[in-house]
């Protein structure tokens, strides 16, 4: 069985963030950078199907400048056997065009399972995996919650608001990964010395401009600061008043 | 983020970085939620002993062809850094299986017993203790009275009594320094590789500790031990072997004490930016930024020696005396970061659910073992002045 993983460096998000100065773009001074969570429980998923399948081979993409090489290799500490690098120092933010990307690499193999994570935690367009499966001509199931592959057909669970879907596909399939499919293997210390021996490959992508432009980041306003009313039992009616005049809530 | 106020993530290389960043997500998934009761109860908490293993972390800078990781000592001390975070009991359990029972077999082992023992103490099959300790010999091992006897069919039996010893009633094998045939004399002193299940050997849980609760201690006794020629280290020999294991220990704890400080700095950080009192945070009063300030500069100028220590032990150039420099400041600057984080949390402070009370009693232990503060003190006066204050 033949699995890719399409994985994204994103910033750590326990931080408070800044925008740069061109007012477009986060300010990446200080920051730290790990895979995406849901790329992780992707490659998790990877690394599981190919564990169960007993044979294959998990190959990982990741698309940006050289400092992707970083997250490639924690893949592959992880367990994936090889990484390909697609060179980008500028990837922007249009989906579309990154999707073109990485489809002019992943249609070169034929591949039985695509992974992508259903979101990047940073620009949460949640759009580069359906759009590549609709470049590839494969079928796509998105936020798929658990996973089922087997004699070249798979069975995927979807969350929605209320209630689950169950989804039968064929192969080959692009699926994007939600939270609770699985909890991601934490890379040993023999899987990162070994990292460094696998083979990672580093190819300039072809990526156009793409056609949508991020024109402003703004921050969230600053919460206004709460209002006391007064103490105690002598305070409940003028409570219950705001609360039906001003908030509207009752 | 986690505390790095000078950036020294940029003074480590990715794989540092990446072996720091693992254990430090076991501690905070696998440890914290734990650790708390397993204080309070008194327990090592065994249940760990597996992902540990399977991590890498025993003996993680020991070489590939043993089992082990390879690691160099950088990213060995950032994983005693981290599993100290946690608490010191869960640091002291992999310092002793690494640095003070696989690294002596694989030091002064032959390689039948590196063969036979290591692969299995890496993967936690076979814990171990270090007997070294007497009851009436602590910082000076040179006058322990165990006794190795040699046998005509060249044998040993052993006798004598060990105390303190980490890990001691949950060991399969402890490594037991003895003085043999009968020379009072420290050069006499060999190392030996003892099952736990040897006739004659019993290892008892010392009782009533108020410090290392997440760590078991206990007093080994060995009464006419008969082990084979085959459990000698052969190349152990004198006081300066057991003393060779301590110096790969304590460099271990001078990087665990961060850890164990940089756990009650976050603490007190998070509790002083939250807990408002006078309708402030209490962080934003002059005596705890004052308290934090300081906590966070001891940090860091621990982190720089702790880190030069390691690349200076990497490139095979480091001195025991400059760990005991190492040891005797982290563990210090520890103990006192401890205290002042719990009293920025105040009555809650004293509660388990918070860690600086904990990492406060523990430390005192470590303080104290692995070389004294006060020894380390001497060890540093006698390197700088060429006089020895202990003779």
């Amino acid at each position: 069985m033949k699995i890719a993983v399409c994985i994204k460096r994103v910033p750590v998000m326990d931080v408070k963030f800044r925008i740069a100065a061109d007012g477009k773009s986060i300010d990446e001074t200080g920051l730290k950078f790990d895979v995406n969570d849901f790329d992780l429980w992707a490659v998790e998923a990877a690394l599981q199907l190919k564990e169960k399948t007993g044979e294959g081979e998990v190959v990982v993409f990741s698309l940006g400048p050289d400092a992707v090489q970083e997250q490639i290799r924690k893949a592959l500490s992880m367990g994936v056997d090889r990484g390909v690098h697609l060179k980008a120092d500028r990837v922007g933010g249009d989906p579309l065009s990154i999707a073109r990307a990485l489809t002019a690499e992943l249609k070169a193999t034929q591949w039985d399972v695509i992974f992508f994570g259903k979101v990047a935690i940073d620009s949460a367009d949640q759009s580069v995996g359906p759009m590549v499966a609709e470049l590839l001509g494969l079928p796509c199931v998105s936020a798929i919650s658990s996973l089922e592959i087997a004699s070249g057909r798979g069975t995927a669970k979807r969350e929605l608001e209320s209630a689950s879907e169950i989804v039968e596909f064929p192969l080959p399939v692009v699926l994007t990964v939600d939270e609770g499919l699985n909890k991601e293997r934490l890379p040993s210390l023999k899987g990162i010395m070994a990292a460094k021996k696998k083979p990672l490959e580093s190819k300039p992508a072809q990526i156009d401009g793409g056609t949508l432009n991020i024109v402003r980041m703004e921050l969230p306003p600053e919460r206004a600061a709460g209002r006391i009313i007064g103490e105690g039992a002598a305070a409940v009616p003028e409570l219950i008043r705001l609360l039906q005049t001003e908030a509207k809530v009752l | 983020m986690a505390t790095d106020y000078f950036n020294i993530d940029s003074a480590l290389s990715e794989e540092e970085r990446a072996v720091r960043d693992s254990i430090r997500k076991f501690v905070d998934d696998r440890i914290m939620p734990i650790i708390g009761d397993a204080y309070i109860q008194g327990k090592f908490p065994k249940q760990i002993i597996p992902g540990l293993a399977e991590l890498g972390v025993f003996g993680a800078n020991l070489p590939e062809e043993y089992g082990c990781a390879g690691l160099n000592n950088v990213a060995y001390g950032l994983i005693m850094q981290e599993l100290e975070r946690g608490d010191s009991g869960i640091r002291s359990f992999a310092s002793v299986q690494g640095a003070l029972v696989m690294y002596p077999i694989y030091a002064f082992g032959s390689e039948e017993q590196k063969r036979h023992y290591l692969p299995k103490m890496a993967a936690g099959e076979i814990i171990g203790c270090f007997g070294l300790t007497e009851p009436d010999y602590g910082s000076n091992p040179s006058g322990m009275i165990t006794m190795a006897k040699e046998q005509a069919d060249g044998s040993w039996v052993i006798n004598g009594a060990k105390m303190w010893i980490t890990n001691g009633s949950q060991a399969k094998v402890a490594i037991v320094w003895a003085k043999t045939n009968g020379d009072p004399d420290a050069k006499s002193i060999r190392g030996f590789i003892v099952p736990t299940d040897t006739k004659g050997f019993t290892a008892k849980d010392q009782k009533g500790k108020l410090s290392l609760r997440a760590s078991d201690t206990s007093e080994l006794v060995l009464d006419d031990v008969h082990v084979p020629a085959t459990a000698l280290l052969p190349k152990s020999g004198g006081i300066k072997s057991p003393l060779m294991c301590l110096t790969q220990a304590r460099y271990g704890i001078s990087w665990g004490a961060l850890g164990a400080a940089i756990g009650c700095y976050e603490e007190a950080l998070s509790y002083s930016k939250t807990r408002v009192m006078f309708g402030k945070p209490i962080g934003g009063f002059q005596i705890q930024q004052a308290r934090l300030a300081d906590m966070i500069t001891e940090i860091v100028k621990g982190q720089l020696l702790s880190l030069h220590l390691g690349r200076l032990k990497d490139a095979g150039t480091f001195t025991p005396q400059q760990v005991s420099m190492a040891k005797r400041n982290n563990v210090n600057i520890a103990t006192n970061i401890a205290r002042e984080a719990r009293r920025i949390l105040g009555g809650n402070g004293i509660l388990a659910e918070y860690a600086s009370m904990r990492h406060m009693a523990n430390l005192e232990s470590v303080y104290t073992y692995e070389g004294t503060h006060d020894i380390h003190t001497l060890i540093i006066g006698q390197a700088i002045t060429g006089l020895s204050a202990f003779e």
